[in-house]
């Protein structure tokens, strides 16, 4: 009874947030222009004047916009455990098990450190290699925090470009892996794990039972990730007014071709959140770097890094890694040539 | 009791065997923790999301950190 009591309060309290939110992001920009040129009394027009209002504005809206999302897919993910899209992939043939690895790899919760495990319950349970590198490639390429922080920072329109492009890259290379058969190079051991049975632990919970999982990956998410989020857009706002416009023009621009190549060559290896890359791809775009680069320097800074490589030497042997790094980073290079000729 | 704490070593496995070493002190359990890091033997429990806590043979927790009440309440049935 007490309990009852309890979660109808945190449903009160939760409404109650969401109300305040909509009414804080709805007045965001009268309440950074009143702060800025009254209360600080800054001249407007200047340029230290409008990178402080840029800031100002920018981080508690990425922030507001962050908490929200993360609060709601920490309680979708409740839904979704590694263990049960195991299940869901189990049997699955090739193209429609790449399409459903893909999508599941989105709200899969992940982490490079779980990757190993994930690989080996996969192999286990009959997931055949190539959706099983669909999942791999999906999930911690598409994730949460790109997508709001893209959403934030450049409109819905990138944001729902890097989740396509994202999915076509880990549904194609997923699937060209699967037909390539390279089983051979899976580490023998792999195959000899047997996997207990844990279905019986699954817990059972309410809707009310899931609201905390979404307020603890808020603490745990955004308390991680706010202070590089300040970081990257101080240093936007620095830029914003300083910096010359076409400053990378030269180096990231769509006149030069080998933009691409050389952004996903200096990016893989490269390890970084969303968090961090992000600010600092909408600095590159503002001083002359196209679209398609910087998209393509993103996805191979988040979805390849060296660590994961070297985590997943314990199961792949050398030339697999090869073969999915290859593959991998040539998608995101037709991707990234694609959206300098489109946009 | 015999308790089983799961995880190959990230930050949130080692949280996890700190907390129920402490839950046990405090409610002074004639319990014996161990650290399992072997991942071929943590999959034996059919875990794939680590940090997990294995109570007696029966996977109690996965995936996540239970708070202390949570942890007290594993701990006494």
């Amino acid at each position: 009874m007490k309990r009852l009591i309890r979660q109808k309060k945190t449903i009160w309290v939760i409404a109650g947030l969401l109300i305040v939110w909509a009414l804080v992001y709805d007045y965001l920009e009268p309440l950074t222009n009143y702060l800025t040129y009254n209360l600080f009394g800054l001249e407007q027009g200047k340029r230290l004047t409008e990178a402080i209002r840029f800031f100002v504005f920018e981080f508690p809206k990425v922030l507001l916009l962050l908490t929200l999302i993360v609060f709601f897919v920490g309680i979708i993910r409740t839904f979704f455990s590694p263990e049960r899209t195991r299940r869901a992939l189990a049997g699955k043939t090739t193209f429609a098990g790449n399409v459903m690895a893909s999508l599941l790899g989105i709200v899969t919760p992940f982490c490079s450190c779980s990757a190993i495990p994930l690989f080996l319950g996969f192999v286990e349970a009959g997931v055949p290699l190539g959706i099983t590198f669909s999942f791999l490639i999906a999930s911690p390429m598409i994730n949460e925090i790109a997508v709001i922080l893209l959403f934030g920072m450049f409109g819905w329109k990138v944001a729902v470009t890097y989740v396509v492009t994202g999915l076509v890259i880990a549904i194609t290379a997923g699937w060209i892996i699967g037909r390539l058969h390279l089983e051979k190079w899976v580490e023998e051991w792999v195959y000899k794990t047997k996997m207990g049975d844990a279905s019986d632990t699954e817990e059972k919970l309410s809707f009310s039972d899931r609201i905390p999982f979404g307020i603890t990956a808020v603490k745990e998410i955004v308390g991680k990730v706010w202070i590089y989020v300040a970081l990257g857009i101080a240093v936007g706002a620095g830029v914003h007014g300083y910096v010359p416009e076409n400053f990378m023009a030269a180096l990231m621009g769509k006149s030069a071709w080998y933009s691409v190549p050389l952004s996903i060559l200096i990016g893989v290896p490269l390890y970084s959140n969303a968090a961090r890359i992000i600010p600092i791809v909408s600095v590159l775009i503002e001083k002359g770097a196209s679209l398609g680069t910087a998209l393509a320097f993103m996805m191979a800074v988040i979805g390849l890094s060296l660590p994961e490589m070297i985590i997943l030497r314990k199961v792949l042997k050398l030339p697999l890694i090869f073969t999915f790094v290859g593959i991998v980073s040539f998608g995101i290079m037709i991707v990234g040539f694609l959206f300098n000729l489109i946009f | 009791m015999n308790i089983l704490v799961l995880g190959t070593g990230c930050a949130k496995c080692k949280s996890l065997e700190k907390i129920t070493r402490e839950v046990v002190a405090e409610m002074d359990l004639d319990a014996e923790v161990t650290k399992v890091e072997d991942i071929v033997e943590i999959m034996s429990f059919g875990v794939m999301t680590t940090p997990a806590l294995v109570v007696d043979g029966k996977v109690v927790v996965k995936g996540r950190i239970p708070d202390k009440n949570e942890l007290r309440h594993m701990l006494t049935k």
